[in-house]
């Protein structure tokens, strides 16, 4: 299921603005890889990339190479839809859809493919629910609506949306900026169990967060307000916080800048 | 902020200063007496149309046509009228909410600040502002003079069409503006490609305030007089078809009785006038209650 995610020299652009610049990386299968950096330095706007959301933007473009396993993302022949069902993807504010109850949120991405067999999705919600932890809390109000869930509930009934459609890749952009420290504990033992399945990246602005759920860590920086967004260093977590090759990372994770 | 009123406010902390305490009576009258100012010929003319048109609100009126009816005669009804009316109506909407939505979905959707777009909402801002008898011209210039088809239902409906667009399309814009990024971003992710976002998640949150749009351009067309005048012509027999023949509708039945001096026919008039108003309100309830059915719940 999970695969391996291979970027080369990849920018993004926002109109005119080059946002990152020149990012060349490799995101192991199976394995959690947390971005950490200052706000702005071009995290979100580098995961959005690993799924061609980047390019919803009106004026956003992206130049370079992501392959996942041997396909290239970018490749003029790849569909962008397509590529979303493969790698899926977590906001950071909870954003069930409104008008769908907690049942129809999880068949979404099912439903509006075109899977209709009331059995398949029954099998499927169900299977999904279980996997984000939210079964048990929900089995019996699965027809009341998805906004009516408490913030962290809403958080993983979107992961539960993201995993139904069985993604190889699950994308989060800061899934626990807006969650209580509670819910932020049922994500984090979540994202460890789902590892096993997927390839999961994370961006994250808790340091703590990302040494706890993270094998690989990548630190993002900019040069000054203005300038494209780099990546300064990726490396094994435990390194990364303990013992990091880039005088600029040290200086981040001990809280000298940033 | 200055130290003296500084030390000024901490010695007044327990009680609200006279002059705040007047000020705040002052704009809670003037709140309220704009309201009561509001209300005033809002009750008036509720008021004064139920009064005078309660004599001729029977059987006969809503079973009968003017077919043979003299203005001074007793009896007589508009149920040639109010079938004519809810034919326009109901053909306007066919015609003029698809094309009205599927409008507001290009200008929110796909369009969103390019040169199409930015002419498409300039063009529907000077149609909103088209007035009502210049559609009727229209309508009578191209589709009876210029085609030389012949007075009817249908080319009222037309008329009324070219009104309706323009104020359901900025209602359903709006609408669709309100829904935050957040969920198209949501169902994109789950590679749900846009046309089926639009349409099964972007819509669906925008309905209630869609209908609730729809339903204030339907009141607004129904009560059009000037362009029906010219399109429909004027007939006191029934025509059950929109598409040949004068066709009557409530406002021109209403005007064609008003102007006329004897009290029958005026007490027509207003009993018209009411129908007209019961059956807006009628629409506006059943459109709330569609759209609370399909009220987003939560949020």
């Amino acid at each position: 299921m999970a695969k391996r995610i291979e970027v080369s020299g990849l920018h993004a652009y926002y109109g005119g603005v080059h946002a990152i610049e020149d990012i060349s990386m490799t995101v192991e299968p199976r394995s959690v890889t947390a971005f950490i950096g200052p706000s702005g330095c071009g995290k979100s706007t580098f995961l959005r990339t690993l799924n061609r959301m980047h390019e919803v933007i009106p004026g956003a473009r992206v130049q370079g190479k992501v392959m996942l396993d041997d396909e290239d993302l970018y490749a003029s022949s790849v569909d962008p839809v397509a590529v979303r069902r493969v790698v899926g993807m977590v906001f950071q504010r909870p954003n069930p859809f409104p008008t769908m109850s907690i049942y129809d949120n999880v068949a979404a991405g099912l439903k509006l493919n075109g899977v209709r067999r009331k059995s398949r999705l029954d099998e499927i919600v169900e299977e999904s629910l279980q996997g984000a932890n939210l079964w048990n809390e929900v089995k019996d109000r699965l027809t009341k609506p998805g906004a009516g869930l408490s913030g962290g509930q809403q958080q993983r009934l979107c992961i539960a949306r993201a995993i139904a459609v069985q993604p190889q890749v699950l994308l989060m952009d800061e899934p626990c900026s807006a969650l209580d420290p509670i819910s932020t504990l049922a994500i984090e033992d979540l994202i460890a169990k789902l590892k096993s399945q997927y390839t999961i990246v994370i961006v994250t602005h808790n340091m703590q967060q990302a040494a706890r759920v993270s094998d690989r860590t990548a630190f993002f920086n900019i040069a000054g307000t203005g300038q494209p967004g780099r990546l300064i260093e990726i490396d094994d977590t435990s390194k990364i916080f303990t013992n990091p090759e880039q005088k600029a990372t040290e200086d981040y994770i001990t809280g000298r800048f940033g | 902020m200055t130290s003296p009123t500084l030390t000024k406010k901490q010695t007044s902390l327990s009680s609200v200063s006279f002059g705040r305490k007047a000020k705040d009576r002052t704009v809670q009258a003037l709140v309220y007496l704009a309201f009561l100012l509001a209300l005033i010929p809002l009750v008036s003319v509720l008021w004064t149309v139920v009064k005078n048109g309660a004599g001729r609100f029977d059987g006969v009126f809503f079973g009968h046509s003017m077919n043979g009816v003299a203005g001074k005669d007793a009896g007589g009804g508009a149920y040639h009228a109010i079938l004519g009316t809810l034919e326009q109506v109901l053909i306007t909407t066919a015609i003029a909410v698809p094309i009205a939505v599927l409008t507001a979905v290009y200008l929110v959707e796909y369009g969103a600040g390019g040169r199409l777009a930015r002419v498409i909402s300039f063009f529907v801002d000077v149609m909103t502002g088209i007035p009502s008898i210049v559609a009727g011209l229209f309508v009578l210039a191209l589709w009876l003079l210029a085609l030389g088809f012949s007075f009817s239902g249908f080319a009222g409906a037309l008329a009324l069409t070219i009104l309706m667009i323009p104020t359901v399309v900025r209602a359903t814009e709006e609408m669709l503006k309100l829904v935050p990024n957040d969920l198209r971003e949501a169902s994109y992710a789950l590679g749900v490609p846009r046309w089926r976002t639009i349409c099964f998640v972007v819509l669906p949150t925008a309905l209630p305030g869609i209908i609730t749009g729809i339903m204030l351009a339907v009141a607004r067309v129904m009560g059009e007089t000037a362009p029906l005048l010219l399109t429909i012509f004027v007939t006191k027999a029934i025509n059950t078809n929109p598409f040949a023949e004068p066709q009557a509708s409530l406002p021109t039945f209403i005007w064609d009785q008003a102007a006329d001096p004897n009290q029958n026919s005026i007490d027509r008039a207003w009993a018209g006038a009411l129908v007209l108003i019961l059956i807006i309100m009628l629409l506006n309830l059943a459109a709330r209650f569609v759209a609370r059915r399909f009220k987003a719940t939560g949020r």
